[in-house]
């Protein structure tokens, strides 16, 4: 029957058959817990350093669980926690992590591991900042000069932090000339100062996976104050239904197992020469950087 | 429905109103049409020609108006489709699907869901009666327009259709072609016998197919007669107007020599340069202005090849001119200015001589 | 432009040496903007046909609804998507944010009105009188469709590949419906976002080169169809 013939008809056929086996992508995991999808929200920095895609395999294999790690900023991380629309976090933005527990959205706050923030800054230094010990002085030189500053300016973690130094002089410097912000994550910021030579403050980890790229050098590093910690929290099952509690304890656990904090002590150190994070598990977090 | 005889009416409209925008485009008290006549409806362009054809069609519902089918009222509870299925419609755009020109003709088969080898038969002997059989595997847009409206022809008539509707089919076509095509469906809707409705603005159309001419002006059908008392005696100016004030006489050839052929209108022969041949009936057409008017006594001065004598009938100031009846065994009209109708001090009764060329003179096949 | 060169040089070899990860990303790719489109046509033809061919209160808002439509930004779509498939959200029983179906429910929103606007289109270019002389060969109200779409079968194709188009680069509303999850989610334009974040540039450009390449591909087989019967 010519009506039922033609190309359009066979195009048709190919894009179903094609579509077909759609059905059976998420169908991977050796077993199945009764709920098997972990949602993790955690920070662009864990994922630009490629950390997960070493621990994730290793979780899903030994559990069955699956987990769907949603890389945002630190500060949506806690909002997508508060709202139960995660299942457990890692994220490293103390203060507002604790205001969180304090409000009653998040259990068992644990540390898994750190690294450092370094100031991050163009060959030519137009500060002068190279070798200074205190980031607020560097910074105090940064403003004095009007040297180009690139600002996460997402809420994340990293940004919480930069704010709080800028904070100790005074003013955050919103809206001079001088500072700028990129609304986006550590990888897409670190390029733009690299391109705009700026000083920006990064992740240890992101930096080194980076470095070579970039035209960026460190400026002031081992500063107490640039201490970059993470902790994994699990939402509070009392506060949505929705929540994946088993599957957050799981992971949760997981992190700070021994086998998985032996992997974070390795991870970085062949390509790098140095570990990218220092696990930290079950150590008091005052001890840390010391 | 109980039928105990064979409904001669297939196709009644009563009341028929169609409005578009709060304007009457159709408005038609009654029409009928009887089971294997030919209907022509001559109308200007925007008459409503094509609004009456699509809804004698069902491709349109009226605004008001009942309608039968073979004695069915057509109304919301019965099956359009089933109905259409017993019709076929052409118009005068060839409007063929993009298809090889078989594909095309058993297309209307296809959809009724009849058999590949009856669709084949129909199909093979409608290309054939249309002389389209060699183009058959051919995609139907490398065609020509003649042979692109042959196609469309082909197809209605594969369906056999109870009533086949004709809506300027013929508009189309360049006019060699178009006269070929014209004589070939009169002849094989003649023999056929299907009933027929045709919708066009061309006077000859009407002539050479139909039994019945309706003429319509404005959306209302202001007559409708056998096709010579539409052309030579309209009922109203309007339909003179439009129908041309022609003379329309039947006559036959009777012989036919060097591109001129001679017919026998009553007790006359009038010349015609036209290529038929002797033994053919035909519809002898003259326009007004080509007819010039002459005393009596002035035989030796005109060149024309015809010239009759006759008396004067009908006078009617026409604007600035005169349009003049003169009865000579059968009526010719003529139009003349006003200057020359005071120069022969025209009255009625009056004998006077009628001239016109061989190339004036329209001859179309009946 | 040496990355460039060096882009290339990377996508070539992880195209010919298989790369697993590089082609489960490819045919993920194919699969959601495939599917996508698929139902996007499903809806798309119809309502774009059923607009040509009927005259009905509000038709004229509906078009130039559509018309918009056809512009609609992807992080908006991904935006609502994700607000009305988060867990708390109306359709949060369903569990399909961050999965492929999620991605191909914001990516049909996306395709769906530019496939509905060329539709219309391509079937009000169509002689109005054909439909008249379908219904007269005797043709039911679905032999009609069938055979107008069928006649407009060349700016149709032309629909499908500007819907597969529009469904496969776009990454605004996969990233954020999809959460470019790794080996459940990845598609070619939000790795490329990634690794470009990542400052694997050779990488980001590799998998750019792929997202032209295979569109270069599906718009040749279209259009060789598109071409194939037209006269020169």
């Amino acid at each position: 029957m010519f009506i039922g013939r033609g190309p359009f008809v066979s195009l048709l056929a190919i894009l179903t058959l094609a579509c077909s086996a759609l059905a059976h992508v998420n169908s991977s995991a050796p077993s199945h817990p009764s709920n098997s999808q972990v949602i993790l929200a955690t920070t662009t920095s864990i994922q630009d350093s490629g950390l997960l895609d070493v621990l994730l395999p290793m979780f899903e294999r030994r559990t069955g669980y699956v987990v769907k790690p949603i890389a945002v900023g630190s500060g949506q991380a806690l909002a997508l926690g508060k709202r139960g629309e995660a299942d457990v976090l890692l994220v490293h933005s103390p203060d507002a992590e604790l205001e969180f527990m304090a409000a009653g959205h998040g259990v068992d706050r644990r540390l898994v591991m750190h690294n450092h923030f370094v100031l991050v800054g163009p060959l030519e230094d137009p500060a002068g900042i190279r070798g200074i010990r205190s980031t607020t002085e560097a910074f105090e030189r940064i403003a004095a000069t009007g040297a180009l500053f690139i600002s996460r300016g997402d809420g994340s973690g990293t940004d919480v932090l930069e704010k709080k130094l800028w904070a100790r002089l005074g003013d955050v410097p919103l809206g001079k000339s001088w500072y700028q912000e990129t609304g986006q994550g550590m990888g897409a910021t670190l390029n733009i100062a690299a391109e705009k030579r700026g000083y920006t403050l990064t992740d240890r980890g992101t930096y080194l996976a980076r470095r070579k790229g970039l035209s960026l050098e460190i400026m002031v590093e081992e500063d107490g104050a640039l201490l970059n910690v993470y902790h994994i929290i699990q939402v509070n099952p009392d506060r949505s239904s929705v929540v994946n509690a088993a599957g957050a304890r799981a992971f949760a656990d997981f992190i700070v197992s021994p086998e998985a904090q032996a992997m974070i002590g390795e991870f970085g150190v062949s390509q790098f020469g140095e570990p990218l994070f220092i696990p930290d598990a079950g150590k008091r977090e005052e001890g840390l950087g010391k | 429905m109980e039928r105990a005889t064979v409904n001669q009416t297939i196709l009644r409209a009563e009341e028929l109103l169609v409005q578009r925008a709060g304007r009457t485009v159709l408005d038609i008290p009654l029409l009928e049409v009887s089971r294997g006549e030919t209907l022509a409806i001559l109308g200007p362009n925007g008459a409503g020609k094509s609004t009456l054809l699509l809804t004698l069609a069902l491709l349109l519902s009226p605004t008001k108006g009942r309608l039968w089918f073979d004695g069915l009222l057509i109304d919301r509870r019965v099956d359009w489709v089933a109905l259409r299925r017993r019709m076929a419609v052409v118009f005068q755009e060839p409007l063929l699907l993009d298809l090889s020109v078989y594909e095309n003709v058993t297309l209307g088969l296809q959809l009724r869901g009849v058999p590949v080898s009856e669709r084949a038969r129909r199909a093979w002997y409608w290309l054939e009666q249309f002389g389209i059989a060699d183009l058959a595997r051919r995609p139907a847009r490398d065609l020509s327009g003649g042979e692109a409206q042959r196609t469309s022809l082909a197809r209605a008539f594969a369906l056999s259709p109870e009533i086949l509707f004709l809506d300027e089919p013929f508009a189309g076509l360049d006019a060699p072609t178009r006269a070929e095509v014209i004589e070939h469906v009169a002849a094989v809707i003649r023999d056929a016998g299907i009933t027929t409705v045709l919708v066009t603005h061309e006077r000859d159309e009407a002539l050479a197919l139909g039994n019945r001419v309706g003429v319509l002006i404005d959306g209302r059908l202001v007559q409708l007669d056998r096709p010579e008392i539409v052309f030579s005696a309209p009922t109203s100016p309007e339909v003179a107007a439009f129908v041309g004030v022609e003379t329309v006489v039947s006559g036959y050839v009777v012989a036919y020599q060097d591109g001129v052929a001679s017919v026998r209108v009553g007790p006359h022969i009038v010349e015609a340069v036209a290529a038929v041949h002797p033994g053919r009936a035909v519809w002898v057409c003259l326009r007004p202005e080509d007819v010039t008017l002459w005393s009596e006594d002035a035989v030796g001065e005109s060149s024309a090849r015809n010239r009759l004598i006759g008396h004067v009938v009908h006078l009617r100031p026409v604007g600035s001119q005169v349009r003049v009846t003169v009865d000579c065994g059968f009526p010719v009209v003529a139009l003349i200015t006003r200057h020359s109708a005071q120069a022969l001090s025209l009255n009625l009764g009056q004998r006077v001589m009628i001239a016109f060329k061989a190339s004036a003179v329209h001859l179309v096949g009946r | 432009m040496d990355l460039v060169i060096e882009g290339a040089r990377q996508a070539m070899i992880m195209l010919f040496t298989g790369d697993p990860e590089l082609w489960s990303v490819i045919w993920l790719s194919l699969q959601v903007s495939g599917t996508a489109t698929l139902l996007s046509l499903l809806l798309g033809i119809p309502i774009g046909t059923v607009l040509a061919l009927t005259d009905f209160p509000g038709r004229r808002i509906i078009v130039s609804l559509v018309n918009t439509a056809m512009g609609l930004p992807p992080v908006v779509v991904g935006l609502f998507v994700t607000i009305l498939l988060w867990r708390s959200g109306p359709l949060g029983f369903l569990r399909l944010l961050y999965t492929p179906a999620a991605m191909v429910i914001a990516q049909c929103i996306l395709a769906t009105p530019i496939v509905t606007g060329l539709t219309l289109a391509a079937m009000q270019a169509l002689n109005p009188k054909l439909r008249l002389q379908i219904l007269a060969l005797g043709a039911t109200r679905i032999q009609l469709l069938w055979l107008l779409i069928r006649e407009a079968r060349l700016p149709l194709l032309a629909a499908i590949m500007a819907g597969f188009g529009g469904a496969i680069s776009e990454v605004g509303a996969s990233m954020m419906v999809g959460g470019n999850i790794q080996g459940q989610t990845r598609v070619l334009t939000t790795a490329a976002v990634m690794e470009t974040a990542r400052g694997n540039f050779a990488m980001a450009i590799a998998l750019s080169l792929v997202l032209l390449l295979l569109m270069l591909c599906v718009n040749a087989v279209l259009t060789m169809i598109q071409q194939h019967r037209r006269p020169l």
